[in-house]
């Protein structure tokens, strides 16, 4: 097999290609545009079947998506921070039909203040709707992953959809070589989609999504959804299993990179670990007995799993690339609540925040968590929450912010 | 329009297939409407609907649909129909679904939904030519969540956000003008206190290829504030008084399939419904009145011409 270079957005749209989809419902924002660009170019141009059709907006693509799903075929879509936002009452809404679909949503920070460059604040919004999430940190796994959700997605077990989140620029952007599997490797793991009773024909009536009466018929209706994203953790390992028979390559549901005889780890999600990977070597290097703990399924959340790779470990750095406001980091707080009382839980679990609007996350920012998080073990006592910023950057901030007033008084003075 | 299989009122259906006993309050003039549509359109159709009052036809586990039914969300049923039609078509082209499973697509939602929300998706749907139906009953308000007033509400009614003593300040939208603006395949308005009209309309946009838009004036008894037994004399009043041009448009052209010969005074239409009711007491609004007339009278001025 060869290597491509491709970018994140083009690995995104091999995978769509390779799942053979049917339907593509799109809606341009950066940093997702080179996706359906891409797609719709492939299919304009035959090199592809299926067919694309710009919408009006990103609620009313979710709406065509999740229809379309609902009709039978297999449906690709993408999108990203404020573009995921508009959509967010059809997210919540085409997860309760149960309609088995594949978003891939480039991660970007979201307004205000404004901004192209990438932070998790976008899809934890998504969290709660019922689609699955899964995180990459390479262009590879986002192709390997949009196939791994078809699969997931479509399983009678689960038939919900599933969001694969790639960082805006990092990954969106960033060429890196691809191995590109064969079709016929694709079709062996994932066979075609088979709607059972979802779907629309003159000979099968259905109503879709009806309203319901009172609490005990709506709740009948979410717990469906969440048990069936529950199921989601057994059918991920097979899906995963699977595609590494097929593929040769492994898609844990979280990666754990040099954490056997780690005493203490950093957890973190998406493309940005790959600078806690590297930090993992230097401070590896020196002689530090520490790991990475990096999710890739997020929902539904791999609580097991994260139990077991943390279990007996000192103590843990979750680097949390959101900010929920007024509370802090929520992959802190999940692990939290997944780790509480569990035998052989690390006894101190600090959260940092860092990452936000593409902000870089220095190697020497994290040593300083490494040292911060030995500290806390030694002393029995967590920190509270840090959020990386340096005073150099705080310093360049209120520079600008003098030189702006300057600029203003000067032109006040010379208009009087 | 004598191609029609519809000629006179025996020609209409007498068989009825929307299913009786739905939460719509009793003499819902949008059910009435809908029912007359439903018995041309017959249960080869997937209904998409948007939030308001039908809504709650489909009420789990039962629906009074024959056929099928997907709900949306209030402003996007038309991208609804947009999957449902592309998949279908897809499905079709691969030999996966039989040509014999095809259905209709109908999109169904209210006035706010129409003029305002949903204005958007719509307007998107007719740009991409979409093959599909539109119905909107028009009950001239958000009646689902208490008849507050819509971009479809018309000047000087009373609605629970415009309880003033001139009721609604504002005017109702030309949606048809802004819907034939986009050149459909063909547009229409209709009432149910008008079946002949109706049942040819309806025929002519199942026998069409695109987008097809239907506007149904639809009284409401408990929006409008009048018995419900009154529904049917309001619907026709509507027609008779000229407040409700009943017209197509289709091939570029607009022509109105009922003019009105003497047309009778607004009032009569506005008398019987509570919402106007500040207009005559305490005591009558001359020149609101007036003006409500004038406003009629200038439309059909246009038109008589
Ligand atoms: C996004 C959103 N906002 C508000 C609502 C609340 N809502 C439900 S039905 C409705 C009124 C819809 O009015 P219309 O389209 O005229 O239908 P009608 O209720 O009159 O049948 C509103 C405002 C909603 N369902 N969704
Ligand atoms: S409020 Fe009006 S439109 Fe709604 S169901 Fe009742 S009568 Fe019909
Ligand atoms: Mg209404």
């Amino acid at each position: 097999m060869t290597r491509t270079l491709l970018t994140g957005n083009g690995a995104a749209a091999w995978g769509a290609r390779l799942a053979g989809v049917d339907y593509v419902p799109a809606f341009p924002i950066t940093p997702q545009t080179e996706i359906i660009e891409t797609l719709a170019r492939w299919i304009e141009h035959g090199e592809m079947p299926g067919r694309t059709v710009t919408l009006e907006s990103e609620h009313s693509m979710i709406t065509a998506a999740g229809a379309a799903a609902a009709s039978g075929v297999r449906v690709f879509t993408a999108t990203s921070s404020q573009g995921l936002l508009y959509a967010m009452e059809m997210i919540y809404t085409v997860a309760g039909w149960r309609a088995p679909f594949v978003m891939v949503n480039v991660s970007r920070g979201l307004a205000s203040p404004i901004t192209l460059e990438p932070d998790h604040n976008d899809i934890m919004a998504a969290r709660d709707s019922g689609f699955l999430q899964i995180h990459c940190a390479s262009c590879q796994e986002v192709l390997d992953s949009v196939l791994i959700g078809y699969r997931l997605a479509e399983d009678h077990r689960v038939r919900l959809p599933v969001i694969i989140n790639l960082d805006g620029f990092y990954l969106s952007f960033t060429r890196e070589p691809v191995e590109i599997p064969d079709a016929q490797a694709v079709a062996g793991f994932l066979p075609p989609y088979e709607p059972e009773s979802t779907r629309f024909c003159a000979s099968a009536p259905v109503s879709q999504a009806v309203t319901v009466l009172g609490g005990s018929p709506y709740s009948y209706f979410r717990y469906e959804s969440h048990l069936a994203a529950l199921n989601a953790l057994t059918v991920y390992d097979e899906a995963a299993e699977a595609f590494s028979a097929a593929c040769g390559r492994q898609h844990a549901a979280v990666e754990g990179y040099r954490c056997d005889d780690a005493d203490i780890v950093f957890v973190m999600l998406g493309s940005f670990a790959s600078k806690a990977r590297e930090a993992v070597d230097r401070l590896r290097d020196a002689g530090q007995a520490i790991g990475l703990v990096r999710p890739r399924l997020l929902r539904p959340f791999p609580a097991a799993h994260l139990q077991r790779l943390l279990a007996g470990k000192q103590g843990a750095a979750v680097i949390d690339q959101n900010l929920s406001m007024g509370m802090g980091g929520v992959l802190h707080s999940e692990l939290s609540s997944a780790l509480y009382g569990t035998p052989g839980a690390p006894s101190v679990l600090l959260s940092f925040i860092g990452g936000l609007g593409g902000r870089d996350i220095t190697p020497e920012e994290f040593y300083e968590i490494a040292a911060v998080t030995r500290q806390a073990v030694k002393d029995g006592v967590t920190p509270p929450p840090r959020l990386l910023y340096s005073r150099d950057e705080d310093r360049e901030i209120r520079k600008l912010q003098a030189i702006a007033h300057a600029e203003r008084n000067e032109l006040e003075s010379g208009n009087e | 329009m004598n191609e029609s299989r519809f000629k006179r009122m025996k020609d209409l259906p007498s068989t009825h297939l929307l299913g009786t006993g739905t939460p719509m309050c009793s003499g819902c003039g949008g059910l009435e409407a809908l029912h007359q549509i439903y018995d041309i359109l017959g249960s080869n159709t997937v209904f998409v609907n948007a939030a308001g009052c039908m809504t709650l036809l489909a009420v789990y586990p039962f629906t009074p649909f024959r056929g099928s039914w997907l709900y949306t969300a209030m402003a996007s049923a038309p991208a609804g129909a947009q999957g449902i039609r592309d998949a279908l078509d897809i499905l079709i082209e691969q030999q996966r679904l039989a040509a014999a499973e095809d259905l209709q697509v109908v999109v169904l939602t209210g006035d706010g939904a129409a003029y305002g929300m949903g204005l958007s998706s719509t307007s998107g749907a007719m740009e991409r030519d979409l093959d599909f139906i539109y119905i909107c009953y028009d009950n001239e308000g958000y009646g689902n969540t208490g008849q507050q007033f819509s971009g479809a509400t018309p000047h000087a009614a009373r609605t629970a956000t415009s309880t003033g003593p001139h009721g609604f300040a504002g005017y109702k939208k030309d949606l048809f003008s802004i819907w034939a603006a986009h050149k459909p395949a063909y547009l229409a308005t209709v009432i149910g206190a008008e079946p002949l009209d109706l049942a040819r309309k309806i025929e002519k946009a199942k026998q069409l290829k695109g987008p097809r838009m239907i506007i149904a004036l639809a009284p409401c008894p408990t929006g409008w504030d009048y018995a419900p037994r009154d529904s049917a004399d309001i619907g026709k009043l509507a027609v008779t008084t000229g407040v409700w041009p009943l017209k197509e448009y289709i091939d570029g052209q607009v022509v109105h399939t009922r003019i009105p010969k003497q047309r009778q005074p607004v009032e009569a239409y506005l008398e019987r419904q509570g919402r106007f009711a500040h207009l005559f007491e305490p005591r009558r609004d001359e020149q609101l009145l007036q003006e409500l007339q004038d406003s009629v009278d200038s439309y059909w001025a246009d038109i008589d011409s």
